[in-house]
């Protein structure tokens, strides 16, 4: 039935492609909601000194005038001066690019970075934008109109998930 | 819920004319909602691009300096476009009505009312008659309700006390002229809220207000007993016609707040006030410069209630 590729092992995966390109000064930000649970997972494995940013990227969605505010957006939170610095992205998924835009436009508010990088665990194609992730842990086929989402139980394993459109 | 003017028909809000009347997510949306855009707040560049291309309009039939200037403020922090009118000397000693007022700036294309009226209902008038993309948010009828205010309080009480359902809060002074004092009441109780008291002067306390929940005190220190947060309002000067107070000084000495009376409340109490003060009328500068005071942080918080509520009446389909 489940035929999604296994997230933890994609995770380690991940976290080796990533560690030969760290740079002294890389920083680590997720996104909300899989995106930071992938984030603080790298954050541990690659042993980032810098605390880990989490973005939610609520207020700069570009279907805002569509679909309304996010219902619960979280507070964005970069501890640390993202001017000159290298960051890493970190989202679960890749779909349309939309969310990685609006993130890197929530970014350059903080200050101008000197790259950033996007790392994701699946990419599911579709893209409605010139982005692309430099890490990815799979390529996943997904029908149009079925959601692929991380998700993570009570012991904090994480997995990924086909929803259903309702 | 059928009728409510303030909701869609998703249940979301479009226009924010009282807190009464609100389901309790809508209020703890906006809550949760204006704690992100404190994090905004507090950046470098306090923009977000929510409302770019958006027009907002404060039409303040009644002056104000701090209500219209957070107003402005958010909107701007929103990339919101916003136009000040102050129609107490405008078209309305023209004499245009409030009705043709609306209709011409809806022509120049607005997307938000902010609307202060000293009468009481004049919001909901106009969110009657606006077109369906346009919003009316309330920014203090009369004598009736000034909900962002009353928004901003709950933010504030939740950030210091996060449990409303464990707290003591006194209400205190002028509650009859107070549209912050009902919006408030109805916050608190919509959010459980286990014990609102109000304390004042029989002739400032609205008679009935047991009905909205509360529990009247005349005696200010027995009011204040183990309150774990004080909302001191205002004496409302201006509102006054006829002798409802011997003096400003008699005030003072049963209903101003000292730091003697605070004694009597919990040891961590916060005071509150939404301002404009009267130092030494409704409270002692010791007080309001005190360590229990609340009273800057509120004007910060209630910048970004007022995103947050603009952000969500203006976004997505009505």
């Amino acid at each position: 039935m489940n035929a999604l590729p296994d997230a933890e092992r994609l995770c380690a995966q991940l976290a080796d492609a990533i560690r030969p390109q760290l740079r002294p000064d890389t920083a680590i930000i997720g996104l909300y909601t899989g995106g930071v649970w992938l984030a603080e997972r790298l954050h541990a494995l690659l042993g980032i000194g810098e605390p880990l940013g989490t973005l939610d990227i609520a207020f700069y969605r570009d279907d805002y005038h569509q679909q309304g505010l996010a219902r619960d957006p979280k507070r964005s939170k970069i501890p640390f001066s993202i001017e000159g610095r290298d960051l890493l992205l970190v989202d679960d998924v890749l779909y349309t690019g939309r969310t990685v835009r609006a993130a890197m436009n929530e970014l350059f508010d903080y200050g101008r970075p000197a790259r950033i990088l996007l790392a994701v665990l699946a990419d599911r194609g579709g893209r409605q934008l010139p982005i692309c992730a430099q890490y990815c842990g799979a390529h996943v086929e997904v029908p149009a109109g079925v959601r692929l989402r991380l998700r993570r139980d009570e012991d904090g394993r994480l997995s990924l998930q086909l929803e259903h459109a309702k | 819920m059928q009728n409510n003017p303030q909701l869609n028909k998703n249940g979301e809000l479009q226009h924010l004319l009282s807190i009464d009347g609100l389901p309790r997510e809508v209020i703890e949306r906006v809550l949760s909602t204006a704690d992100s855009f404190v994090g905004v707040t507090e950046r470098e560049v306090k923009k977000v691009p929510l409302l770019r291309g958006k027009s907002v309009f404060n039409l303040f039939f009644e002056p104000s300096t701090r209500t219209r200037t957070t107003f402005e403020i958010a909107a701007k922090r929103l990339s919101a476009d916003v136009i000040n009118l102050n129609i107490a000397v405008s078209s309305q000693s023209k004499g245009e009505s409030l009705l043709d007022t609306v209709a011409n700036l809806s022509a120049m294309q607005a997307d938000i009312f902010v609307v202060r009226h000293a009468s009481s209902g004049a919001p909901y008038l106009i969110a009657r008659h606006v077109k369906p993309h346009e919003h009316v948010i309330n920014a203090g009828d009369g004598r009736h309700a000034h909900p962002t205010q009353g928004l901003l309080d709950l933010y504030t009480l939740r950030h210091y006390k996060k449990d409303f359902t464990r707290l003591t809060v006194a209400i205190v002074g002028d509650v009859l002229h107070s549209r912050v004092a009902r919006s408030l009441i109805h916050g608190l109780t919509t959010l459980g809220t286990p014990e609102v008291r109000v304390i004042g002067p029989q002739t400032l306390i609205p008679e009935g207000v047991e009905a909205l929940g509360v529990h009247v005190y005349r005696n200010m220190r027995e009011g204040l007993r183990g309150c774990d947060a004080v909302v001191m309002l205002r004496l409302q000067n201006e509102r006054m016609r006829g002798a409802l107070l011997p003096s400003a000084q008699e005030f003072f000495k049963h209903y101003g707040l000292t730091a003697d009376k605070l004694a009597l409340a919990a040891p961590d109490a916060i005071v509150m006030h939404p301002g404009p003060m009267n130092r030494g009328v409704e409270i002692d500068s010791s007080v309001a410069d005190g360590p229990h005071s609340v009273i800057l942080p509120q004007v910060t918080f209630g910048i970004a209630v007022r995103m947050a509520v603009m952000s969500m009446v203006a976004g997505g389909s009505a």
